[in-house]
């Protein structure tokens, strides 16, 4: 052992300090043979017979010094030096297909190093909570949109106590509104967004405070202290990352509250519960008999015993739910559905993330595949240096070796290329706060993702160059140097390889086009969804009535104040008033009709907006029958209320809605007007029912948010609007705009998101297909370029070897086209679920496809193919 | 790559050079190769230059040393001496050897005969 080790530290140290120990060793052999002519001359040979002699004797110089490396020096160390010396050199001469390579490698593994980013984000890394195993997310299963899959407060209270499969169940406040308090003290007034949430919400996912502590027992009482946690990110923000926070009170919306503690950089609400909201404030919220009163308010969180399995725990939960709505008829309804908070987190995104990764997957491929021909290519023109080397006794494995070591540089160089690629590409998609997809902001370049992408950049080095090394170390030396002296064609079996590679990159580039153009086609169906209101040249705004109008008749003084000053300002439109802007936040209500009966499963639920006068003008929905509501419909006059189309025709088939009446908050409310059905909860669902009612008859609405349509730019409209709010009331944040179409390009933003990557893969495909589609046959003309002078000697006419190439290209694409239909045809089927409005063999994009495909081919084969019927038959035939 | 039947070969070149130093001392790679010719009386004729890829094997495993010197002729050679490991390596050697040996001589003399 301790031998080895010695020697292994000498050839350590001779591998890397080279230069004195050849020289010595130099030296050495001089000496002998010194010696040696000597002893010869002694016994009376001639000196020049003596010196031939010796040297026979001592045996072959170079080869002798060859092999002392390998035994002096660690002959990997020594020969891999050798080969990145020599693939350098080879290389340099190369320097645009080394480029090329090295930018496609980049490329390559730049995608799918990003995409392995997204995919461990998203679906494999654990959550960032303690045990995440255990998590188990639980929905109420009573109805579409947020209040059907909310709880009551009673129920959670019940649940939590009687639910034996749980260490603990935790919830938050759902219906909290984004930007619903507002920071006043230092600084400009904020829009923040508060999440309330159970006591024991942190401890139950294990987040620890990053300063200070949770919310104590007594917070967590209605009328309780007050107090809040910060989130890091609006500590560092607003607060400067100032520790002596902790135990101050902020201001907000007027009140005082104090601030209890700062929550971990690593907790991010958003990214887990909201996708593409920013959280900044926890408040305890309170459960007891209070909120109870308010309905449907919760989502749950439970952590599982550990020896409590999914199955068993939703099986005691429905009973657990059953019994509760017998125990108490008055509450609302509650059948707990369990999964678990992965599933519930990544579920709706998960079919698209992984087809991103087996699209990037698919394109690797065809990176690799290409190389692998390109180079392939190369290491024909090279066939003779090969066997050059290997005449002069260039063993099989070393020459495989050198072949791997260039290949493995180029794909090193590519690494590099593609790591720059992957911290760009990480970093872009962390930040991109509006997209609406979970932990998208927890992508980024880790240690496993660095692991990934080096391990990517070894295989892509190792399989591209793995076909050309085969094929130098096949060739016998004497065969080479024989038969391309006279550049005969080569044999079939390597054109065939070629050939293969090229079709299946066809039928992976057409594979890819269909998803993509599957996707692009759903995606523009989506736009063109009838919305039902007009997103463009529209902005909005919060102003909530403070706690300074205290009764409605002052808050509709303020409304009516607000509405007529922006109303008054130059290039508006129309103005309106709502508690929710479509797209967001979404809440429901029973509905009932007098005089019709609902079986007691399907009673009609209905979405509720709270609107001012003039919101349906200014959100630009058609008004179909009656009127809008008035300034005049005030808590003194009688309730009225506005429907939707689909609400009318359900309800009503066949009559005039107008004037008849419907029971939800009141005893009694009249309908006056039918308007357009609104696209509320995503531009993919129907609108169901959706009443209006007028914000001056009500208390029940959370926010206000007021909606401007107007002739000028939306930023000329904001800042009128913002002077004429300041000037209602001069404490006001005045800031936070937000354009009716950035609210529908939010809710589009995943889609949009997985169209512009597939499509970018797809392209990038196609170019690498037409790459390889432009070798093939680049190269099958070089090779015969002989035959083709020898032809045009004879008389073939240019133009019918043109076709014949052009014959052999479509040839080509047409093996890869059907190979890839059916494989792009499978894909759709799989994808099903992300298309809308499109079939998976949605012929418009198949035929497309080959459209595309065919054009992009014949280009690709038409360059090499022109050029060769210019070949010359004279040169041609004297050349080589 | 080194054929395979190289490592008998080199085991016993590797044991010839252990034995010839501590016999005759410090010797260049020139004498060891003479040497070692006249003792295998030339049924051993390699080409003189392995001698060195046997030595610089036994350097790096610390068997024995090397010291650049001057040659009886005057001449500048490297001179190999066996070091104190080398001496206990040579001695485990010979044992290993005699036994083997042995045990081939008995195995030959069983054949068909016996």
């Amino acid at each position: 052992m301790l031998t080895r080790l010695r020697a292994l530290g000498a050839r350590l140290r001779a591998a890397f300090g080279r230069r004195d120990d050849d020289r010595d060793f130099e030296d050495e052999l001089r000496s002998h043979l010194a010696m040696l002519i000597e002893d010869h001359v002694r016994r009376g040979m001639p000196l020049d017979e003596a010196r031939r002699a010796a040297s026979i004797r001592l045996g072959a110089v170079t080869a002798l010094k060859e092999r002392y490396r390998e035994v002096q020096g660690l002959p990997l160390v020594d020969t891999v030096r050798q080969d990145i010396r020599h693939g350098l050199r080879a290389l340099r001469r190369d320097a645009g297909l080394a480029t090329f390579v090295i930018l496609i490698v980049g490329i390559g593994v730049g995608a799918s190093s990003t995409v392995f980013g997204t995919v461990h984000a998203l679906l494999l890394r654990p959550l960032p909570f303690a045990d995440p195993d255990r998590l188990v997310w639980i929905r109420n299963d009573t109805g579409a949109g947020l209040s059907g899959e909310t709880v009551q407060v009673g129920h959670v209270l019940d649940f939590r106590e009687r639910a034996g499969s749980f260490v603990d169940v935790a919830g938050y406040m759902a219906f909290y509104g984004a930007g619903d308090r507002t920071l006043t003290g230092a600084g400009e007034p904020e829009r923040l967004t508060e999440v309330p949430v159970s006591g024991n919400f942190f401890s139950l996912l294990g987040i620890r405070p990053a300063l200070g502590r949770l919310f104590t027992a007594d917070e967590s009482q209605w009328n309780g202290p007050r107090a809040v946690l910060l989130s890091h990110q609006l500590w560092t923000r607003r607060f400067a990352s100032d520790p002596a926070i902790v135990g101050r009170s902020i201001t907000l919306n007027q009140d005082a509250v104090s601030v209890v503690g700062v929550l971990p950089a690593s907790f991010d609400f958003g990214a887990v519960f909201a996708p593409g909201t920013r959280v900044d404030l926890y408040a305890p919220f309170p459960l007891g008999p209070e909120t109870n009163g308010w309905g449907n308010t919760t989502s749950l969180v439970g952590r599982l015993r550990p020896d409590a399995t999914l199955s068993r725990a939703q099986a005691e939960a429905s009973a657990i739910g059953g019994r509760l709505m017998r125990e108490h008829p008055g509450r609302n309804r509650f059948r707990p559905v369990l999964s678990t908070l992965r599933d519930r987190v990544s579920g709706p995104v998960r079919s698209a993330v992984w087809l991103l990764a087996a699209a990037v997957g698919m394109v690797m491929f065809i990176v690799c595949a290409n190389l692998s021909n390109l180079l392939l290519a190369r290491s024909t023109s090279r066939q003779r240096e090969m066997a050059i080397r290997a005449a002069l006794g260039a063993g099989r494995r070393r020459q495989m070796q050198q072949v791997l070591t260039e290949s493995l540089m180029l794909s090193s160089g590519g690494a590099v290329v593609g790591l720059l690629l992957t911290i760009a590409g990480t970093r872009f998609l962390a930040q991109l706060e509006a997209i609406n997809i979970p932990l998208l902001a927890a992508v980024r370049l880790d240690a496993t993702v660095l692991a990934f992408a080096l391990a990517i950049a070894t295989l892509t080095g190792v399989a591209i160059g793995l076909m050309p090394a085969f094929r130098v170390s096949a060739l016998a030396p004497h065969r080479v140097l024989n038969d391309s002296a006279r550049g005969t064609s080569e044999g079939p079996a390597h054109g065939w390889t070629r050939r293969v590679l090229v079709v299946s990159e066809i039928a992976l580039a057409c594979m890819l086009l269909a998803g993509a153009g599957l996707l692009l086609r759903s995606f523009t169906r989506v736009l063109d969804v009838d919305l039902g209101f007009q997103p463009e040249s529209a902005v909005a705004i919060r102003i909530d009535p403070d706690a300074r109008y205290a009764t409605q008749d002052h808050r509709n003084a303020y409304f009516d104040d607000t509405l007529q000053r922006i109303r008054a300002l130059p290039g508006v439109d129309a103005a309106g008033l709502t508690d929710t802007l479509p797209l967001g936040r979404n809440r429901s209500w029973g509905v009932s009709i007098p005089g019709k009966v609902f079986p007691p499963n399907d009673a009609p639920n209905a979405f509720v907006r709270v609107v001012s006068d003039g919101y349906v003008a200014a959100m630009g929905i058609p008004l179909i029958a009656g009127r809008d509501f008035a300034p005049s419909d005030t808590s003194s006059s009688a309730p009225v209320v506005v429907v939707n189309d689909t609400f009318a025709r359900r309800m009503w088939p066949g009559e005039d809605p107008v004037g008849k009446t419907l029971r939800t908050d009141r005893p009694e409310r009249r309908v006056v007007g039918v308007v357009r059905d609104v696209r509320h909860l995503a531009l993919e669902r129907d609108a169901g029912l959706e009443i209006y009612l007028p914000i001056r008859q009500t208390n029940d609405y959370p926010s206000v948010e007021l909606v401007v349509r107007g002739s000028r730019s939306a930023s000329d409209l904001a800042s009128l609007i913002g002077s004429a709010l300041t000037a209602v009331d001069a404490g006001r944040p005045v800031r936070d705009f937000r354009t009716l179409q950035a609210l529908v390009d939010r809710s589009v933003s995943p889609r949009r998101f997985l169209v512009v990557l597939l499509g970018a893969f797809a392209g990038f495909a196609l170019i690498l297909a037409a790459l390889g589609i432009y070798g093939v046959i680049w190269y099958a003309v070089k090779q015969r370029r002989q035959e083709i002078g020898i032809r045009l000697a004879l008389g073939a006419s240019p133009r019918g070897l043109q076709a014949g190439i052009l014959l052999q290209t479509l040839r080509l694409v047409a093996a890869g086209v059907t190979i890839g239909f059916i494989a792009a045809w499978i894909l759709g089927r799989l994808i099903r679920g992300l298309l809308f409005e499109v079939t998976p063999w949605d012929w418009a994009t198949y035929a497309a496809v080959v459209v595309v495909l065919a054009i992009v081919a014949a280009l690709a084969g038409y360059l090499p193919a022109r050029q060769a019927t210019r070949i010359d038959p004279l040169k041609a035939l004297r050349a080589d | 790559m080194a054929p395979a039947q190289s490592d008998i070969l080199q085991g016993t070149l590797d044991l010839m050079v252990l034995q010839t130093l501590e016999v005759m001392g410090p010797m260049h790679g020139y004498g060891l190769a003479r040497r070692i010719e006249q003792i295998s009386e030339d049924a051993l004729r390699i080409n003189q230059g392995t001698i060195y890829l046997c030595l610089v094997r036994l350097v790096q495993k610390g068997w024995i040393k090397a010291e650049w010197g001057t040659s009886e002729n005057n001449r500048q050679a490297k001179f190999y001496s066996i070091s104190k490991s080398g001496r206990r390596q040579l001695a485990a050697e010979t044992r290993n050897w005699q036994r083997i040996a042995g045990t081939i001589g008995r195995l030959l003399q069983l054949g068909p005969r016996g």
